[in-house]
């Protein structure tokens, strides 16, 4: 066991294992499920690696990339876009996201090894990967600077992560630039292997890159949201003004991410529509057999629902909030899923008219696939609990710092600095610009 | 506005003998590119020349940068499905049955007077500006630099599968027994290094449908074929923009070529 010394646990906010046995049994038992989840998960996923994916995934010659691609990206979006929203805060500076960012950093690990597992038994030969991107590097290969510049974000990620335990704000501060920098790069080139594919219609352009840094930040405002109630609910000290104050912030941002992603939908889908071979990809998403997928969950669950409870909670509603963050976080998954398996439904030689590619190709997941993903997300699951118990709720202490000098305003939660000599009153009236009114009457 | 009225019984017919070969050329040049446009692009190069297939320029050895060129030309109206190229290319190349390099496609049009079907062969199109080589994270494919044939270092291979999206004409598959993509590669190893001068496709076909050779030869029987005066060549999904090195061109049992088939060892 690591013995890690009492003052350093102290500024870690780090309570031991002894903490998880004295959370209640239900979240015990919700562990307890997670954790045999993800080796059920792990057991199948090897048992398809020793009998080859060929015999055991859903995944064809014409649709290579399914199931597992779609929970990757899930997992990698999720996890940039928590870095990229907790970053407004506590890498630019802007109060009111400052403290989410523990929690946020946490989860943006988390997520990028559920990812990982995720991917493990999706590439064929995992074990050359690291030897021959080292020693046999593409430099024009999407592929190639997703996977470097990945890496190197998850090193940035977990050195910050590192130094906002140890509360040294400063270096913390210098890495979640890196964190950012190499966050929006690797996400970025992910929405490039698909925008790069010419000889696929559906994907190839500019916008692929695009969509996938404005969606992830929409999934990291979402899962940011639906991990602080989570955390809400198994331990109600979180929540201090400032994380209410914090809490509402992401609301309105997500609230608007939301929006702009209902735009860039609406014009995927006009635009796809003039163009021969996206038209048909779109049709079978907007009529045909993908239609629940789109309008059911990509819109209804992942857009529209929580637009609406999120405009409804005004940032306060935790339950709402809730509900909204968990239908978008299922909309999201099937984002990808639709977005992954709409380049690829359309045979190559579709506009060949041959006999054997007249109609869309079809893929469903297998069993093995489906295990894997659980298991990587159960993963990010098991993950969350443990941090939640372990790292005392990811607060800075029990109960918020206040900097000598300063307080905590009752009017907005923020943290406001005394000026010498101020009260209280006096300077909330001077943060607030509030003017005196000699009321005489 | 008033349009003068033309009675087309009584145009004068002004005959063909005034149009120059030239003329009827540039006619044709521009039929074509607007029937093109119809076909879905298709067509591509027109009136006995390749160049739209490459980078356009007159310089011979920019046109066809490698040395030998290996290419293949596709006479897709004499494909009989007899899938011997099929077999001959699993032979020899040990190709599982659940994979294939190279496969037949079958149109039907019912409503055609005459032929209602025909044959298209497909395989690895060794494009010149190929997707699947910038794709790979590890260069575990690459474009040979002397042949231009698009090669599989299987050892380098991570089996993440971006070459088969990247490939625009189904080129690629995962290989279970090799761990690794397995592609075309024209028979490099199991047949042109080792001296011999077809494709075991090309060497089985029957019917002469797939020619195969040099391209950068001007003596080559391919050099010829793609370069006879109006007969129409196009590749496969041109507006993928790979500049592939399979070449499709229409035959008939009477066109004038005189060579029937390629064959080097019956």
């Amino acid at each position: 066991m690591i013995q890690i010394h009492k003052d350093t646990a102290e500024r870690w906010g780090y309570t031991g294992v002894g903490a998880l046995f004295r959370s209640n049994k239900v979240l015990l038992g919700i562990l307890g499920l997670l954790g045999l989840l993800v080796f059920y998960g792990l057991a199948v996923g090897l048992h398809g690696t020793f009998t080859g994916y060929r015999h055991v995934y859903g995944v064809t010659r014409q649709i290579p990339w399914g199931l597992l691609i779609s929970a990757y990206i899930f997992c990698v979006v999720t996890s940039t876009g928590l870095c990229l929203v907790s970053s407004i805060g506590h890498v630019f500076g802007y109060e009111p996201y400052m403290p989410i960012a523990k929690r946020a950093v946490f989860l943006s690990i988390t997520f990028m090894l559920g990812g990982f597992i995720i991917i493990f038994f999706d590439v064929e030969n995992p074990f050359r990967m690291p030897i021959y991107n080292a020693f046999s590097p593409n430099l024009t290969s999407n592929m190639w600077w997703m996977g470097t510049l990945y890496t190197l974000y998850l090193i940035a990620l977990g050195i910050e992560y590192f130094f906002l335990l140890d509360q040294n704000h400063a270096w913390s501060r210098i890495f979640g630039l890196f964190g950012v920098i190499f966050g929006v790069a690797a996400h970025s080139n992910l929405g490039a292997v698909f925008g790069m594919l010419h000889g696929r219609e559906f994907w190839y352009g500019p916008y692929m890159p695009i969509y996938f840094i404005v969606s992830a930040m929409m999934s990291g405002g979402a899962a940011i949201i639906l991990f602080t109630c989570i955390s809400w609910r198994i331990d109600r000290h979180i929540m201090s003004r400032r994380m209410e104050r914090s809490i509402k912030a992401v609301c309105q941002l997500t609230t608007m991410l939301i929006a702009i992603i209902m735009f860039f939908t609406i014009w995927k889908i006009i635009s796809g529509v003039v163009a021969p071979e996206k038209y048909v990809a779109i049709k079978a998403f907007v009529l045909g057999r993908y239609a629940l997928n789109f309008w059911g969950a990509e819109v209804l669950l992942g857009m529209v629902i929580p637009f609406i409870l999120l405009i409804q909670s005004e940032g306060r509603d935790l339950r709402k909030m809730f509900i909204a963050s968990s239908f978008m976080m299922i909309g999201i998954f099937f984002m990808r899923y639709d977005l992954v398996l709409a380049g690829q439904i359309v045979p190559v030689f579709h506009s060949l008219g041959v006999d054997e590619y007249s109609s869309l190709l079809e893929y469903t997941p297998s069993f093995h696939e489906i295990s894997v993903v659980v298991a990587g997300l159960s993963f990010a699951g098991v993950f969350y609990l443990l941090g939640e118990r372990m790292l005392n709720g990811h607060q800075f202490q029990k109960h918020e710092i206040v900097p000598p000098g300063a307080y905590v305003c009752p009017g907005c939660g923020g943290i406001h600095y005394k000026k010498e000599g101020e009260s209280e009153e006096e300077s909330l009236k001077r943060h607030h610009r509030v003017r005196k009114v000699d009321r005489d009457d | 506005m008033k349009f003068s009225k033309i009675n087309l019984d009584t145009i004068k017919d002004e005959g063909l003998r005034s149009v120059t070969g030239l003329e009827r050329r540039a006619f044709l040049k521009i039929g074509f590119a607007v029937t093109g446009v119809f076909a879905g692009g298709k067509l591509l190069s027109l009136v006995s020349n390749v160049n739209e297939a490459f980078a356009s320029s007159s310089d011979f050895l920019e046109q066809y940068p490698y040395r030998p060129h290996y290419s293949m030309v596709i006479r897709q109206g004499l494909c009989i499905d007899c899938e011997q190229c099929v077999t001959a290319c699993k032979e020899t190349n040990d190709v599982p049955d659940y994979g294939y390099r190279t496969r037949i496609l079958r149109k039907r049009v019912t409503d055609a007077i005459g032929r209602q079907r025909e044959f298209i062969p497909i395989l690895c199109n060794h494009c010149n500006e190929a997707p699947c080589t910038r794709g790979c994270p590890t260069k575990a494919t690459y474009k040979d630099p002397t042949t231009g044939i698009v090669m599989m270092d299987r050892k380098k291979c991570i089996g993440c599968k971006m070459c088969i999206l990247a490939c625009p004409y189904e080129a690629r598959y995962f290989n279970e027994e090799v761990h690794a993509i397995d592609k075309c590669n024209f028979c490099w190893d199991t047949r042109l290094s080792k001296g011999k001068k077809l494709t075991a496709c090309a060497n089985a076909c029957p019917t002469g449908t797939r020619m195969f050779g040099d391209v950068s030869d001007p003596e080559n029987v391919i050099y010829k074929m793609v370069h006879q005066i109006e007969k129409q060549v196009w590749v496969l999904r041109p507006e993928a923009g790979t500049k592939p090195n399979v070449f499709y061109m229409k035959a008939t049992r009477s066109s004038p070529w005189e060579l029937r088939r390629q064959a080097e060892e019956r």
